[in-house]
């Protein structure tokens, strides 16, 4: 009890001081008050993972056109006072241009929040542990995430999210949906995703998504990520 | 109401049911490009066209046929096939449509085309549509507002009409669960794959290029099959 008191206070602490917009402020934010996130890194960042060009159109236009997007279609519509997370959890019966536009925003939010350069290659701590004891190994669940972004055909997302039970799962999601919508097949709390849309990867690896989901485990954010599980199993 | 699509014979009995009258059987085969990779340039650039060819098609018709192989359905029509696709599995649905989708879509594309089509095709898209120009915004914004990947259609309906849509993914509007349904004689593929390279997140500009080289020749030819 006493240790997650302590856990809560410092995810707090160091939410106000280092991460001022992050995706999980950010589903409390009321939509039409969403800020555009500033990337934290520079598009150079990820090379050789992920090249600056792709990352500057999927940042500056991709990213911005779903935020714009997502602000024009709440805008003077009862979604502008919801939070963020309430729009997701109505999605279906929200129109094509919130459904469509809320997702692309959070969702690449949520993408740049758990990238970075050189941040090692694997997970420690409570979530290392948790990987190990759902998945067997780290080794089975790269394979498993792996699997979940090679057979999302066409567009989409794969993702590891916690369940409300506190399991950890690998899903996979079309277009811009996610885990967080009424609608998804399988819900939980992300805290992990991959951009499996061909603009995440085509100017550098064309055809062979493979390559990317492969460069991929380069260039996650394990801290991050580990952040999102304390928070969502708190 | 009889229609042929090349080897295939199938007869529309209602707006949502279509029964193949008569099927004549050829052997699977990827089929040819009928032109070379730099031949749409500057709309379409080489290396798309290379890659979308030898790459995504190629490995749309390789899963196909893997998938086909060996089973009843490596003896049955392609339209036999999407007529019943929703009883069978999601590789020979992606994949079929995959293959079938790239094969029509070099088909309606060429060098030295574009401009206008003609004759009862011309007569048609007025008829329906008012004018070519509303036909091309309509379709333009089927291809625009198809979110993720997918394909934009001009198709012949049951009734001879003619019709604008658009499917999600590899899905086309012979599949028995396509929204709307229809022969396709038109095809604009709106994956990312097809315009990435050179446009990247403009696709309206992709859209624009297209109409540079739409081979009519060949549409209007889908038309009169469509429509004998």
């Amino acid at each position: 009890m006493i240790r997650k008191c302590i856990i809560s206070i410092a995810l707090l602490l160091s939410g106000i001081a280092l991460y001022a917009q992050t995706t999980l402020q950010l589903l409390q934010t009321p939509s039409g008050k969403a800020g555009f996130p500033t990337l934290s890194f520079a598009y150079t960042a990820l090379e050789p993972s992920i090249d600056s060009l792709t990352m500057r159109i999927h940042y500056s236009r991709h990213f911005r056109a779903y935020y714009d997007n997502f602000l024009k279609a709440v805008n003077g519509t009862p979604y502008e006072n919801q939070t963020v997370k309430q729009v997701f959890e109505s999605i279906s019966s929200a129109p094509a241009a919130v459904k469509n536009n809320s997702g692309g925003f959070y969702n690449h939010a949520l993408y740049w929040e758990i990238m970075a350069p050189n941040s090692g290659s694997k997970p420690t701590g409570e979530l290392a542990d948790k990987i190990d004891k759902t998945f067997g190994s780290f080794d089975n669940f790269k394979k498993a995430f792996a699997t979940a972004a090679m057979t999302r055909f066409g567009s989409g997302w794969g993702w590891l999210i916690v369940k409300t039970d506190k399991s950890l799962v690998i899903t996979s999601t079309p277009n811009q949906d996610n885990p967080l919508m009424d609608n998804a097949e399988v819900k939980g709390t992300p805290i992990l995703l991959i951009d499996v849309w061909e603009h995440a990867y085509y100017l550098k690896y064309m055809n062979k998504r493979a390559d990317y989901v492969a460069a991929f485990w380069n260039v996650i954010n394990w801290k991050a990520v580990s952040d999102l599980y304390a928070k969502a199993i708190d | 109401m009889n229609r042929c699509l090349n080897e295939f014979y199938l007869f529309f009995i209602t707006n949502k049911e279509i029964m193949i009258k008569q099927c004549e059987k050829k052997a699977w085969e990827f089929p040819t490009l009928p032109y070379i990779y730099d031949a749409l340039e500057p709309f379409i650039d080489a290396q798309t066209m290379e890659i979308h060819y030898t790459k995504h098609h190629r490995a749309y018709f390789d899963k196909f046929y893997a998938a086909i192989k060996g089973t009843e359905f490596e003896n049955m029509c392609l339209l036999h096939i999407f007529d019943m696709i929703s009883e069978l599995s999601v590789t020979i649905r992606n994949n079929g449509g995959g293959f079938y989708n790239h094969k029509l879509f070099w088909k309606v594309i060429g060098p030295d085309c574009g401009g206008l089509p003609q004759g009862k095709l011309a007569d048609a898209i007025n008829f329906t549509f008012g004018s070519f120009e509303d036909f091309q915004t309509l379709f333009a914004e089927a291809a625009t507002n198809r979110f993720g990947s997918g394909w934009a259609w001009l198709i012949v309906r049951h009734d001879g009409s003619l019709a604008v849509t658009s499917t999600p993914n590899q899905d086309n509007p012979l599949m028995d669960l396509a929204d709307v349904r229809g022969f396709p004689i038109l095809a604009l593929d709106v994956w990312e794959h097809a315009y990435y390279l050179k446009y990247q997140n403009r696709r309206m500009d992709y859209i624009n290029a297209f109409w540079k080289i739409v081979n009519w020749d060949q549409v209007s030819s889908g038309y009169a099959k469509a429509t004998e």
